[in-house]
């Protein structure tokens, strides 16, 4: 009795003495987890490099991030993600110490301080109506020792103090249909001039003084042949215009009053190409023009003649005008020729001599070049040099100096699409790269740096060493498949069409691919990047052949577009194949079958729904039609507020004769009522997901059978007043309700309402349980709410003796037709934050306990324990159920600082969390991307089923040693005192 | 110094006829940030830096920054009932109720979410710091008696040597007759060697 007692105590010990980590110590930062810092695609970028300092450059991006990099090695020093519907208008450089950016439709004006990144000041800038942002800090032009920035936007001009944001004076542009075009400032005058199109037929030019806004003139002139487009600044007090047909370049001069000189664009080139359209550029008497595919740079002669200088077939990109000794300004051509990009750098009144020409050498993965900065330098011989930032199709930007790539950055990683993962190759002999230790000595330093480290005893300089010889680990970034599963390969799909290939150890790109299917071209003008599928993944029949994924994309935003597949090996990174659709893609299934290649069947449903099935070999087509009638899914038509199952009829009749197509019948559809339910989430679970076991045990050896079914749907509605923002409607006029359907027979199986609480709704579905969160009006405190769905039907198999007399209904099939029996349990509580996605853990075979994964507003990854969401939590549990692990109920969500996955790092712009399991089962893969990307490894229950890193090997040997020499101790004691009492 | 100033300024009035109706009612809410010095020097978020500080106004729709002392406003907000949160690395803000009144311009009403306290003005400061790591305990002989190597060694120690003083203290007659019974069973067993065991 006493001995059982003991040990008890000695297992309570044991356990309590496990300290319930699941966060990270200090210094175990960048062990297993990456973070990844980027910006998007560069679409304005300000050099200051002016002074002697640190030469630096201001960028700002589609994804709405303006950020301060060294020009050096391209890091970033400050960086802000503005708000998606803040989008950046315009940037610029102010008083050689602010930037000053222009957003939100030009309504909102903020000077960042250069160095540092703080804001400075922000103004808000209204006007009478929408119009065109235009930002313009002109140089020199002072206001009582004050510079100023002029803004238009909102149909009104106006001049803000540099030093403290406030609006000097301000101009409406009242026309009624005035779109203002350009605002322009002649070099050192105090003059600005306006220039727009009014009724399309109507070019009006309006000249203000700078120092106050007084009207100076106005003047307006029509041209009967209207306007297209965009104008281009060519002399300060000249533009170029095209008229409405897109075939007459119009040069129009302003100086004493307005006149047009009409150039034909077949004048000007022979075979002309249709309708030409302008590229805007601030070279003076220099701009472009394109048709199709046909670049042409024009210049303007003194007298407004016209001349032809370049025509070319390249994709051209010309930068602005940089200014360079008195008067004399500069601009850079970049074009694409093959394997090498050529940079040209000349003078503005001087297009027959180059200041520079270089050809760079460019991975064809790169794409052609979108943009090109330019800056100067003094060289040591005191001639200029240049240096260009160019960005290109794939989104990367790039920094050339002197013929070389200085730096490059992957900017295109900043917006992902979609997300899958590969194995990697399986280690062989003579493919190991594992490194040796190089000689027993070193081995021993690195040993005794770590027992000084368990020992406390190591000196700040040994604390880095040891630091550093972890991360430096060369274990982790190793390109073979590991016994744990924890290295693998992160396939990225990117919004340029480029496809990445990340090491789940430390992040690098391992291989990159512009998927030329994705690509802007002849007959494809807008493709979109749609979904990464796992195409193949060898195991058992096909181990020699590489995995590969699918990438789907489509041609155009709307509905009816063509569909493009393309096939890439996940190990080289190449494509295999590459198939233009002559149907469109409205939805994907992937199916629970494979071929005997491994090779996935994924249903690709049409837009006259249609289904057609791919691989189109007759293998798979055999294997399809043996499961044909077992194949449901579902649609969600969100403006309609219906929701339709669908099923095969069989092969497509009529025009469409081809094997692999199928017909589609509609199976049943709910209508949910348009004036009161608005559908603003569907959820379902994830396909891959694997669960353990159906049974649930509680706390008094009761069973409890989760209903899991792959086909079940959560949906929210709201009322059609509360879909709007948060503050736009009281608690009387808003719900929400959530259903869970059954997408097979459309049955609802369960229905809540949540009076007086609005969207937006981010919900997760695993197992049985799916969990949400919304914005609960009454208390102005989000939700998150848990559904629990148990099975009844299975509830009387408890009985022991039914079991034994097979009277049990266990092994009867499961058939969705008939009629479940469920019950539901739930429950809601308080979350402080807003939340931009939730997922949820998975691990291979479902045994850990699951944690919730929440992307918070701040742009953090929250873990919480799904114990914490738990219908069965009361406010005193009993006995049993605090054994159980049931946690005492609250009213609000904890939120542990120490359980932030992502600690002390943002992950910017977060838009979605994946995560994957390992080969080991207490342990799961994390990756959250947005602008940056994070990745790290969780163990939502601890690693229960491996050592982990920081276990203490030096103890487990003292312990032995101490046991060891308390044997022989005890022995030699036991010897002699038995020899004495021998003698006795 | 918190104030919700109604937008509308004469000269747009005047001036701007086809001004939308939907930004009559449009109005500025001015508030201030305010982390306590002191707080905030264990690391990460330094003290005094404020540039990545951002405040959300209704989950996200509007995102400003903080200017070097700490104000904020977010400008042509719509009367009604928001709520505004801070997102600071290091720090826990409680999301902010903000009630902008179209009957009472000027009139701030704002109450903290988490503890349903009310504000006088928009100063909004941090309810605790957020700690992101675990500390690391200074090594201790305690936590390595507690480790379970530690347990294991303590009750090794403890049946080595407590085990013999048990004994001592047995009846002589009874100690005989269990090393007899130990001679004539051969093995030593544990139960054996227990009082209780002993008797028989």
């Amino acid at each position: 009795m006493a001995i059982r007692s003991f040990l008890i105590l000695f297992i309570l010990f044991f356990f309590s003495s496990l300290n319930p980590i699941l966060s990270l110590y200090e210094d175990q930062v960048g062990l297993v987890d990456w973070h990844q810092q980027y910006l998007g695609k560069v679409k304005q970028a300000v050099f200051h490099t002016h002074k002697t300092g640190r030469k630096r450059v201001v960028v700002s991006t589609e994804e709405n991030v303006v950020a301060l990099l060294d020009l050096r090695q391209g890091e970033i020093f400050w960086r802000h993600v503005l708000g998606s519907n803040d989008v950046i208008d315009g940037i610029d450089i102010a008083l050689g110490k602010y930037v000053i950016t222009l957003s939100s439709g030009g309504s909102i004006l903020r000077a960042w301080n250069l160095p540092d990144g703080q804001m400075v000041w922000e103004s808000s800038l209204r006007g009478p109506k929408h119009s065109k942002s235009l930002l313009l800090v002109p140089t020199n032009l002072k206001i009582e020792k004050d510079n100023i920035v002029i803004i238009f936007s909102n149909g009104r001009l106006n001049a803000v103090s540099c030093i403290d944001g406030e609006v000097l004076w301000e101009k409406d542009f009242e026309g009624e249909s005035l779109e203002v075009q350009q605002v322009i400032q002649p070099p050192g005058s105090n003059l600005i001039y306006v220039v727009g199109f009014a009724s399309s037929s109507l070019f009006e030019m309006y000249q203000i003084n700078a120092l106050n806004g007084e009207l100076l003139k106005h003047e307006s002139a029509a041209f009967s042949g209207g306007f297209l487009g965009e104008v281009s600044p060519v002399f300060s007090e000249t533009v170029v215009a095209l008229d409405s047909t897109g075939l007459i370049l119009l040069t129009v001069s302003f100086q004493n009053g307005i006149s047009f000189q009409q150039t034909p664009i077949s004048n000007l080139v022979k075979d002309s190409f249709g309708p030409a359209k302008i590229i805007p550029s601030s070279v003076t008497g220099i701009f472009a023009i394109k048709m199709n595919a046909v670049t042409i740079v024009i210049r303007v002669t003194d007298e407004n003649k016209l001349e032809v200088v370049e025509k070319t077939n390249h994709e051209t990109s010309i930068s602005d005008a940089l200014p360079v000794s008195e008067g004399q300004q500069a601009f850079a051509l970049v074009q694409r020729a093959g394997p090498e990009i050529h940079l040209r750098v000349k003078l503005a009144h001087n297009w027959d001599d180059n200041l520079l020409k270089e050809s760079v050498k460019m991975d064809q993965h790169r794409g052609l070049v979108h943009k090109i900065y330019i800056n100067n330098y003094i060289r040591t011989d005191k001639s200029y040099g240049f240096r260009a930032l160019i960005v290109m199709e794939d989104h990367s930007l790039l920094l050339l100096q002197q013929g070389e790539i200085v730096w490059s950055r992957e900017d295109g990683l900043a917006s992902i699409i979609d997300v899958t993962t590969s194995e990697l190759p399986v280690e062989r002999d003579g493919v190991s790269v594992a490194k040796v230790e190089h000689n027993l000595f070193e081995w021993l330093k690195g040993h005794m740096l770590k027992l000084k480290g368990t020992l406390m005893l190591a000196s700040p300089q040994d604390i880095a060493a040891i630091q550093s010889m972890r991360l430096k680990n060369s274990e982790k970034s190793k390109m073979t498949r590991d016994h744990n599963g924890f290295r693998k390969l992160l396939i990225v799909l990117t919004r340029a069409g480029k496809l990445f290939a990340l090491h789940t150890g430390d992040g690098h790109i391992v291989w990159s691919y512009l998927l030329q299917s994705l690509q802007k071209s002849k007959v494809c003008q807008h493709p979109i990047g749609l979904n990464l599928y796992k195409w193949q993944v060898p195991h058992h029949h096909a181990m020699d052949e590489n995995p590969s994924v699918l990438v789907i994309g489509k041609c155009g935003p709307s509905s009816d577009a063509p569909g493009a597949l393309s096939f890439v090996d996940t190990y080289t990174g190449k494509e295999l194949s590459s198939l233009s659709l002559v149907h469109s893609v409205a939805q994907v299934i992937p199916l629970p079958y494979t071929d005997s290649t491994e090779q996935r069947l994924h249903l690709l449903i049409d837009a006259d729904k249609h289904a057609h099935l791919y691989p189109k070999t007759p293998e798979a087509i055999s294997i399809f039609e043996r499961e044909l009638s077992n194949i449901y899914w579902y649609s969600v038509e969100d403006d309609n507020g219906i929701i339709k199952g669908h099923a095969l009829r069989g092969k497509c009749t009529g025009e469409v004769a081809d094997e692999v197509c199928f017909d589609t019948r509609e199976l049943w559809s709910i209508v949910f009522p348009s004036e009161s339910e608005k559908i603003i989430a569907t959820v379902t679970r994830k396909l891959n997901e694997v669960v353990h076991t159906q049974a649930k045990v509680i706390a008094d050896q009761e069973v409890m059978y989760k209903y899991i079914s792959r086909n079940l749907l959560f949906v929210a509605t709201v009322a059609l007043k509360g879909s709007g923002e948060i503050g736009s409607v009281t608690p009387e006029e808003s719900w929400l309700v959530a259903y869970l359907i059954d997408t097979v027979t459309g049955r609802i199986l369960h229905r809540v309402t949540h009076h007086g609480s609005q969207g937006p709704v981010h919900a997760v579905f695993s197992e049985n349980w799916v969990v949400y969160h919304y914005f609960n009006l009454k208390a102005h405190r989000y939700e998150m709410s848990v559904i629990e769905i148990y099975d009844q039907s299975r509830a009387d198999n408890k009985d022991v003796w039914k079991l034994v007399l097979g009277k049990h209904n266990l092994t009867s099939p499961i058939s969705l037709y008939s009629r479940p029996d469920v019950i539901t349990k739930s429950q809601s509580y308080f979350f402080t934050h807003s939340v931009k996605t939730i997922a949820v853990t998975s691990t291979t075979k479902g045994i850990t306990s699951k944690q919730l994964l929440i992307g918070t507003i701040g742009d953090q990854v929250l873990a919480l324990d799904k114990r914490f969401l738990d219908p069965r939590r009361t406010v005193n549990p009993t006995q049993a159920e605090k054994e159980e692990g049931i946690i005492p109920l609250t009213d609000s969500l904890p939120i542990i600082p120490q359980s932030y996955v992502t600690h002390a790092l943002r992950v910017e712009g977060l838009r979605g969390i994946i995560t994957v399991p390992a080969k080991l089962e207490s342990t799961t893969l994390v990756f959250a991307h947005g602008v940056d990307l994070f990745f790290t490894q969780l163990a939502p229950s601890r690693t229960y089923d491996s050592l982990t890193d920081d276990f203490n090997y030096a103890l487990l040997l003292i312990t032995i040693v101490a046991l060891v020499a308390a044997i022989s101790l005890t022995w030699t004691l036991s010897e002699r005192k038995e020899l004495q009492e021998n003698w006795r | 110094m918190a104030a919700v100033t109604p937008l509308l300024l004469l000269l747009l009035l005047s001036s701007a006829p086809s001004f939308s109706s939907g930004s009559r009612n449009a109005y500025n809410i001015n508030g201030r940030v305010k982390i306590p010095q002191g707080l905030g020097t264990k690391g990460y978020a330094l003290p005094g830096r404020m540039s990545n500080v951002k405040v959300l106004l209704n989950g996200g729709q509007n995102i400003t920054f903080l200017r070097p002392d700490g104000y904020f406003s977010f400008h042509n907000i719509p009367a009604g009932t928001h709520l505004i949160e801070v997102s600071a690395i290091g720090y826990f803000f409680s999301p902010v109720r903000v009630d902008v009144s179209a009957r009472n311009p000027g009139k701030v009403q704002a109450a903290l979410t988490e503890n349903r306290k009310g504000l006088s003005e928009l100063v909004l400061e941090p309810l605790r710091e957020e700690q992101y790591y675990e500390i690391r305990e200074p090594f201790s002989i305690m936590s390595l008696l507690k480790s379970p190597m530690g347990l294991m060694v303590g009750f090794m120690l403890a049946v080595a040597f407590l085990m013999p003083k048990l004994v001592e203290n047995m009846d002589p007659e009874e100690m005989r007759r269990a090393q007899e019974e130990m001679r004539s069973q051969g093995v030593p067993s544990l139960s054996s060697l227990l009082p209780g065991g002993a008797r028989n």
